[in-house]
């Protein structure tokens, strides 16, 4: 029976070279099998906390387990092929064709090129994607594309844990919604552990299971499932933070018999169907 | 004209001979200027001063250098191997600074997307790096090889065998023909290598001349 947090962080902090404390005692436990985000303004130190998992940012004090095991005694090499990793631009190798950017992790642990290339293949189908791009470059693709060529290269070595920095934070409204859509489904079909970041509230409620909302120095205004803090904000930074005092502030109004929701700005959303 | 018919097999001899000083040298100094520019590039405090002594050797004028250098290395003056070091030096001015610079236009977000994802220190250098900064590379190279293969020449004063031979040997026994077939043969032979490299940078980077501009493809 495996642990069933998949990542801890206990009391970690990071106080960059030059002076800035970008995270100060930090403690936070990522379920397995479920999408945990961390939302919070930029700057706010998601970036740091999510690269201490992999051991590209090593923390000045605390320590991160990951499958209960603290990461600063892993190889950090074999820990990063071990663990998925998504990037707002993309981070494809430009020199790369796409599946031989999907293949990056099975080739490094030496998987046969053949077999690579055929779990690839199944990897682009299973996001998406045309297998007829198989045999572009990066730069042949649209933003929206190279997210998806990001996200089969992070599964590619089929691994338990998905790090996801604001992975869709550089594409346009329209294909964000199709990203985010094809992640919720993905989740239900593989029940993988994600460590979600974003400074998107909507795409925090839409996607976590497990919300964190940061203040600056990456301090936890509040844990809890979206409808819990939706339900009960912790305080005026988080009821602020999701958007209770502006446009996510709903009010119900009966209009000729029919109960309907309209946003803070009085644009209708739509009926209510039932209560509860 | 005639001379050059009647000497077809000593002019093709003499041309082996040069590619055969060029071509050792050009490789060298690629070789040795990697990890020098590499230093220079990752180090940022080292690179004036690599960079600087790198170009520094180009100073040093090429005739006194042959003389001088087999009695610092124990060689004889006609040793192709003192041409050859003497050569890669002047190899190494060139290409330091363009593996320097062709590793610092890689670029941090590639570089740190690629350990993100688990590449060794060892394998994002050859697999990542090195064929990322190849443009650059590419293009000092091609400088390297058409300043090598013209130093070359240098060495015929010495009397060793190369393109070089034919301009001194027509020069003393004033034959015309000779020293101008040296001259367009040495010119010709440089035209030939840089089309090569040219070419295998066609070959070995293959997606510099594939991009389409971004977004041209309108499916998400
Ligand atoms: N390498 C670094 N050196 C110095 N300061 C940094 C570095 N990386 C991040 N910071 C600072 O740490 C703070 C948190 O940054 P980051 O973790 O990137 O936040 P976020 O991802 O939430 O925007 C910011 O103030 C940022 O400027
Ligand atoms: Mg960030």
């Amino acid at each position: 029976m495996p642990d069933a947090r998949m990542i801890e962080f206990r009391s970690v902090s990071k106080t960059y070279p030059d002076g800035t404390v970008a995270v100060a005692d930090f403690s936070l436990v990522v379920p397995r099998g479920q999408t945990t985000v961390l939302v919070g303004s930029s700057g706010s130190g998601k970036t740091t906390l999510l690269r201490m998992v992999n051991r590209m940012v090593s923390p000045t004090s605390g320590e991160v387990l990951v499958d209960g095991q603290d990461v600063a005694g892993v190889d950090p090499v074999r820990l990063r092929r071990r663990i998925g990793y998504v990037m707002q631009e993309s981070g494809l190798m430009p020199h790369r064709l796409v599946i031989d950017n999907i293949a990056t992790v099975p080739r490094l642990n030496r998987v046969p090129k053949a077999s690579a290339h055929a779990r690839a293949l199944e990897l682009m189908e299973l996001v998406g994607l045309d297998p007829a791009m198989a045999r572009r470059y990066p730069s042949q693709l649209s933003g929206g594309q190279q997210q998806r060529v990001g996200v089969a290269r992070a599964l590619a070595a089929d691994p338990d844990l998905l790090l996801m920095d604001e992975p869709f934070g550089a594409v346009d409204p329209i294909v964000r919604a199709e990203l985010q859509a094809e992640l919720l489904r993905l989740q239900r079909e593989l029940r993988k552990t994600i460590l979600f970041i974003t400074h998107d509230i909507s795409e925090a409620l839409l996607l976590g299971e497990q919300l964190v909302i940061l203040r600056t120095g990456g301090e936890i205004a509040q844990v809890g499932a979206p409808l819990e803090i939706v339900a009960d904000p912790a305080d005026d930074f988080v009821a602020g933070f999701v958007g209770l005092t502006g446009e996510r502030r709903l009010v119900v109004r009966r209009v000729d018999g029919v109960d309907i929701v309209v946003d803070g700005s009085g644009r209708p959303l739509g009926q209510v169907a039932a209560r509860g | 004209m005639t001379w050059v018919m009647a000497n077809l097999g000593l002019i093709a001899e003499r041309a082996l001979s040069h590619l055969g000083l060029a071509v050792p040298a050009v490789i060298a100094s690629f070789l040795l200027s990697l990890p020098v520019g590499w230093f220079a590039h990752h180090y940022r405090w080292s690179r004036t001063a690599l960079l600087g002594a790198a170009g520094l050797l180009y100073a040093i004028p090429s005739l006194p250098l042959f003389v001088l250098l087999p009695t610092l290395i124990g060689t004889g003056v006609r040793d192709r191997v003192n041409v050859i070091i003497a050569l890669t030096l002047y190899g190494i001015a060139l290409m330091v600074r363009s593996v320097a610079d062709g590793l610092d236009a890689v670029g941090v977000p590639t570089t740190s997307a690629a350990t993100a994802v688990g590449y060794s220190t060892a394998s994002r250098f050859l697999q990542v790096e090195l064929p990322l900064a190849g443009p650059v590379l590419l293009a000092g190279l091609r400088v390297v090889a058409v300043s090598t293969i013209s130093l070359v020449t240098v060495s015929g004063v010495l009397g060793v065998s190369s393109l070089g031979l034919l301009f001194v040997d027509g020069f003393q026994r004033g034959i015309v023909a000779e020293v101008v077939a040296g001259i367009v043969a040495t010119v010709l032979l440089a035209l030939a290598v840089d089309a090569a490299l040219v070419l295998a940078g066609r070959v070995l980077l293959p997606w510099t001349r594939r991009s389409r501009p971004q977004g041209s493809l309108v499916t998400p």
